[in-house]
């Protein structure tokens, strides 16, 4: 194999090839004749890489997932560095490194339980993930109140004593709970009741992952996610029990009131509360509160 | 974006010259620079002749992505590529662009066994959970239940993937890894690779015997509509033509004639408002007719593989619509009476990257040719395979072996020797 190390960079711009037997003299043409941008904004400079003039970098601000709370300050901290970016290489790498130290911690906060789940169980760790690393509440079978953490976010040591007890339902509403967070759900058998309500991060890929729940949910909340859309939906007909779907205040499912009838015909004993048959008929309604 | 910052000529030299400029030679150049460790560290250029893709198989693509195969390979690639597009941005987002939106549709495929093909899917399936894809079995009983639609005579057993299995939008797939690469420093150029300067010497290959070894010196990129060209001077080639692939090895190699070609297959889009509701899947028939859903709007996509002694002439893109009357259509209306009523809206015609030897993609390094790459021959499965085929070859380049996936089955070396590795599961 060549060795790629024998081929040195000559500085830009670079000086001409060894001339070669089978050229034609002179034979460049437009190619030879132009010279090479001579912009080159960072290391290993491109001209194919040329980045977006400033304007339409900050044309991009628009199509952003999250536009509330937290969600809207990182994005505005994130659209600044973007526009100095522009000029300054530095802060496109501040950027950069902002968005890795982000994904690192939903990583983190999706992690897998392994251990409580060697421990204790499938369904104590799926309370655990809940309660503990999504803020979020369980109820396991046989049990009218809700597990949930305390003021200072831990869980009650009682969810401890609860190792053959199936968990019936799980809240995540609001938490940052993704695909490989729901590692931690898919074990459950009896899962009966599961709100997912206004999780920033759960997209489609997470909502083909709940076909492992067919034989049991009876329940689910999508409302207020803002990356679920009808494509994401129709993977849901993997849950044939199912009752009550809450679908409301979804942001990219364009013509509500069609997916609302295709999902009443996929799911025909299941109610489908949160769109209606004019939704699309109207200017969408705000973000969620 | 088509064609709008490529018009620069090519540079005199680049360490890595991609020719090709589809998904799978982004791919390549992607993880070249995602893998060469120090930033800036190569120069890689990626040649397209047509920017506006309008031949390219990657834009005519159907979408789909799936698990089941028969070879573990594939089923392994498929899973490394599903995990890529499913952390697409991780990936291919690029600081101060928008992210990347695939439009992914979880529908999963349904492939549909006859008697005698029955016995050959559940040996499938159970090699593609072994490698932890999730392939549910379906009996006919089961599947009339799941798919009411769907005429069962004649089924014998169905496998249906349950995750990371479906469609997404090519284009969305080739303009992220376009923008990411070239965020990364690869360069591009507009321009046809119609001859190379070779140099051949006598080397000593692996038996120890003395054997004349060539090498690609420069490559010749010729610009559009003109007899103009400039030789650029390059340490290895990737050939990731497609479809011309084998016309390009040829190129450099005259004596050894790789069985990559093009095939001609037409997509046909209908519309039918009473077929299958929103967990249509994509499903292959037991006579090898496929289709899936498109968007909500009941309209819906498929097409058949001809048989060898149909397959159409590949000089142009016309569309044979007569091909959807007499060999797709009564194969849709067998199998879902549904479509017994339905208005064809539009078809198109795309080439398969197509590996008339076995129908496996060719991965590694040109028999003949000491610093000529392969990635081709993909066979109507380039598109999903190409973040998986990317960096095999980028390993293949930079480090000089496969790392992360063994994919050494898929060298050329096998097209010599004469030894098929088929793919059974082709669509």
């Amino acid at each position: 194999m060549a060795a790629l190390g024998a081929a040195p960079y000559a500085p830009y711009p670079l000086d001409a090839p060894p001339p070669h037997p089978a050229l034609p003299g002179g034979g460049r043409g437009p190619h030879g004749a132009e010279p090479l941008p001579p912009q080159l904004r960072r290391c290993g400079g491109a001209w194919g890489g040329a980045r977006a003039a400033p304007a339409a970098a900050s044309a991009g601000c628009g199509r952003a997932w999250a536009s509330s709370g937290p969600a809207a300050a990182a994005e505005l901290r994130f659209a600044a560095l973007r526009r100095l970016g522009a000029w300054f290489s530095d802060a496109e790498v501040l950027a950069g490194w902002s968005a890795r130290l982000q994904r690192t911690r939903l990583r983190t906060k999706n992690a897998y339980c392994g251990y409580v789940q060697e421990l204790y169980g499938d369904d104590v760790a799926a309370a655990y993930f809940a309660i503990s690393c999504c803020g979020g509440g369980a109820r396991f079978e046989g049990r009218d109140e809700w597990l949930r953490p305390d003021a200072r976010g831990r869980f009650s040591p009682e969810l401890l004593q609860l190792r053959d007890v199936p968990v019936v339902a799980i809240d995540l509403r609001g938490s940052a709970v993704n695909y490989s967070g729901l590692d931690n759900l898919v074990r459950l058998t009896r899962l009966r009741h599961l709100d997912l309500g206004g999780c920033r991060h759960l997209d489609d890929w997470a909502l083909a992952r709940l076909h492992v729940f067919g034989e049991s949910l009876r329940e689910l909340s999508v409302a207020g996610c803002p990356r679920v859309t009808e494509r994401g939906l129709a993977a849901l007909h993997h849950l044939r029990h199912l009752q009550r779907l809450d679908v409301s205040d979804l942001p990219a499912v364009p013509n509500k009131g069609l997916v609302r009838i295709l999902l009443e015909e996929m799911l025909p004993h299941c109610q489908v509360v949160g769109m209606d048959y004019g939704d699309g008929l109207e200017p969408p309604p705000g973000p969620p509160a | 974006m088509p064609g709008g910052r490529s018009r620069s000529p090519p540079p005199e030299q680049a360490d890595v010259v991609v020719v090709g400029g589809g998904v799978v030679g982004w791919a390549v150049a992607y993880w070249l620079k995602a893998l060469e460790g120090r930033p800036g560290a190569m120069r890689v250029l990626v040649v397209e002749r047509d920017p506006t893709y309008s031949r390219a198989s990657s834009v005519r693509a159907v979408g789909g992505i799936r698990q089941q195969f028969s070879l573990p390979e594939n089923i392994r690639m498929s899973r490394f590529s599903a995990s890529f597009l499913r952390t697409v941005n991780e990936h291919l987002g690029v600081p101060g662009e928008p992210p990347v939106d695939l439009q992914f549709n979880p529908s999963g495929y349904l492939f549909l066994a006859s008697e005698r093909g029955a016995a050959a899917l559940e040996r499938n399936v159970r090699l593609q959970r072994d490698e932890g894809a999730r392939v549910a079995l379906l009996s006919p009983a089961r599947l009339k239940e799941k798919f009411p639609w769907v005429n069962v005579d004649g089924v014998a057993l169905a496998s249906y993937g349950l995750e990371d299995e479906g469609w997404f939008d090519p284009w969305a797939l080739l303009g992220a890894f376009r923008r990411k690469a070239a965020s990364l420093g690869v360069l591009s150029c507009v321009g046809e690779v119609k001859s190379f300067v070779m140099s051949s010497n006598v080397g000593l290959v692996a038996t120890g015997q003395e054997q004349p070894v060539s090498r690609i010196r420069y490559v010749n990129v010729h610009a559009a509509d003109s007899r103009e060209y400039q030789p650029v001077s390059c340490a290895v080639v990737v050939n990731a033509a497609g479809a011309w692939a084998g016309e390009l090895a040829q190129l450099a190699e005259p004596r050894l004639r790789l069985p990559l070609e093009p095939r001609k297959r037409f997509v046909y889009v209908w519309h039918c408002p009473d077929g299958p509701g929103l967990e249509c899947p994509l499903l292959v028939d037991t006579s090898g007719v496929y289709f899936r859903r498109d968007g909500i709007g009941g309209n819906y996509l498929g097409g058949r593989s001809p048989a060898e002694e149909d397959e159409p002439d590949t000089s142009d893109l016309e569309v044979d619509y007569d091909f959807f009357q007499e060999k797709v259509w009564p194969e849709l209306a067998r199998r879902v009476p549904a479509f017994a009523a339905l208005k064809v809206r539009s078809a198109w015609a795309g080439y398969y990257d197509y590996n008339a030897f076995d129908r496996s993609a060719v991965l590694g390094a040109h028999p003949g040719v000491e610093n000529l790459f392969v990635a081709a021959g993909f066979s109507g499965r380039g598109l999903q395979q190409a973040p998986a085929a990317g960096r095999a070859v980028a390993e293949l380049v930079l480090r000089g072996r496969f790392q992360s996936l063994d994919l050494s089955r898929f060298g050329p070396g096998r097209l010599a020797a004469g030894e098929p590795l088929a793919e059974s599961a082709v669509v």
